[in-house]
């Protein structure tokens, strides 16, 4: 087996999971907890909110640690799209394929990682993208920082640290990601 | 060196997560509608394996390479935050198949409009600076 084609992906579920215990594991011994959100909260406090929201008003400096995580995340993601793209397309369930062809949503997935035609700066102008995009990303900014942590803080961080709050955030997660995708997204999808 | 670890850990975190199509929208549709073990294995691995690193590094009183004490401290209980806000946060996350690390990881691949979610979620954060105290926590 080639070592190229095993770290191009795609990489297999348990293997992935193994990778992403590893980041976590490198973050505790740098002294730091796996959380991704509060960078929402660390960049508000850097473009001065603290002045005006008590909120903010925190020693975001001890945070500098996430932002640079974070220019690694993009620089991963980068690496991984350019030097090792992927050659394989993913192996979605045909039936959520089908759902999804249901819903207008092109189902060639054979080179990306989001459905293009929605994904476009074309849609961000009308009614369906502004909703999916715009209100979409406030909810997130907004919810995890309500919920004090997203799925890396809660789901993975907070659970495998057996905290009860990360269990009852984790149900959160589910009864609006259900309820979104069962009974809001079809409709939004069809605006 | 310090600064140099988390941008390389930072890297590892963006590979791991676009190798694994845990940044992929269609795999976040496939979760929410229980069409694949994928997602829930990738999650599952990392939380039962989490767990024993946890308690490895708890049990043996580990210190950082830097000397500090490690950091395990526990999530706050405020419960009405955690279902509420967690809610709000699932909503998000179906609409545009990305939790906050992917939106990063996403941005990298290329997915520009992907920018706009980050900034919109940066005020998402901002706006819930602002009512912080007005919501049930």
């Amino acid at each position: 087996m080639n070592i190229m084609d095993t770290i191009s992906g795609p990489w297999h579920w348990s293997f992935s999971g193994v990778m992403i215990v590893i980041v976590m594991w490198l973050l505790i011994i740098s002294g730091k907890k796996f959380g991704v959100s509060s960078s929402f909260r660390t960049i508000c406090a850097i473009g001065g909110a603290g002045k005006v929201v008590k909120y903010f008003d925190y020693n975001w400096k001890s945070h500098n640690w996430l932002l640079l995580f974070i220019l690694g995340a993009i620089l991963g993601g980068w690496i991984s799209n350019s030097i090792i793209p992927n050659p394989h397309p993913i192996e979605l369930s045909g039936t959520t394929l089908s759902a999804l062809a249901d819903l207008g949503i092109s189902t060639d997935i054979s080179n990306s990682l989001v459905p293009l035609d929605l994904f476009s700066f074309d849609q961000l102008f009308t009614l369906k993208g502004f909703i999916l995009f715009i209100i979409g990303g406030f909810l997130i900014g907004f919810g995890t920082r309500w919920a004090g942590g997203c799925t890396s803080g809660h789901a993975i961080s907070g659970l495998s640290n057996l905290q009860l709050p990360s269990l009852v955030a984790v149900i959160g997660f589910f009864i609006g990601g259900l309820t979104m995708t069962h009974f809001l997204l079809p409709v939004i999808l069809n605006l | 060196m310090k600064h140099i670890s988390f941008i390389a850990i930072g890297i590892l975190f963006g590979i791991t997560m676009t190798k694994s199509e845990a940044v992929s929208w269609f795999r976040i549709q496939e979760m929410f509608r229980f069409q694949s073990f994928h997602m829930y294995g990738i999650i599952g691995v990392a939380v039962v394996l989490g767990a024993l690193l946890h308690f490895v590094l708890k049990s043996r009183n580990s210190k950082s390479i830097y000397g500090e004490d490690l950091d395990f401290s526990p999530k706050s209980k405020t419960y009405m935050a955690s279902i509420f806000g967690g809610t709000f946060f699932g909503l998000g996350w179906a609409m545009t198949g990305a939790c906050p690390g992917p939106l990063y990881v996403l941005l990298g691949n290329g997915i520009w409009v992907i920018g706009v979610v980050i900034l919109s979620a940066i005020f998402g954060a901002f706006v819930y600076g602002l009512m912080k105290s007005k919501l049930p926590h």
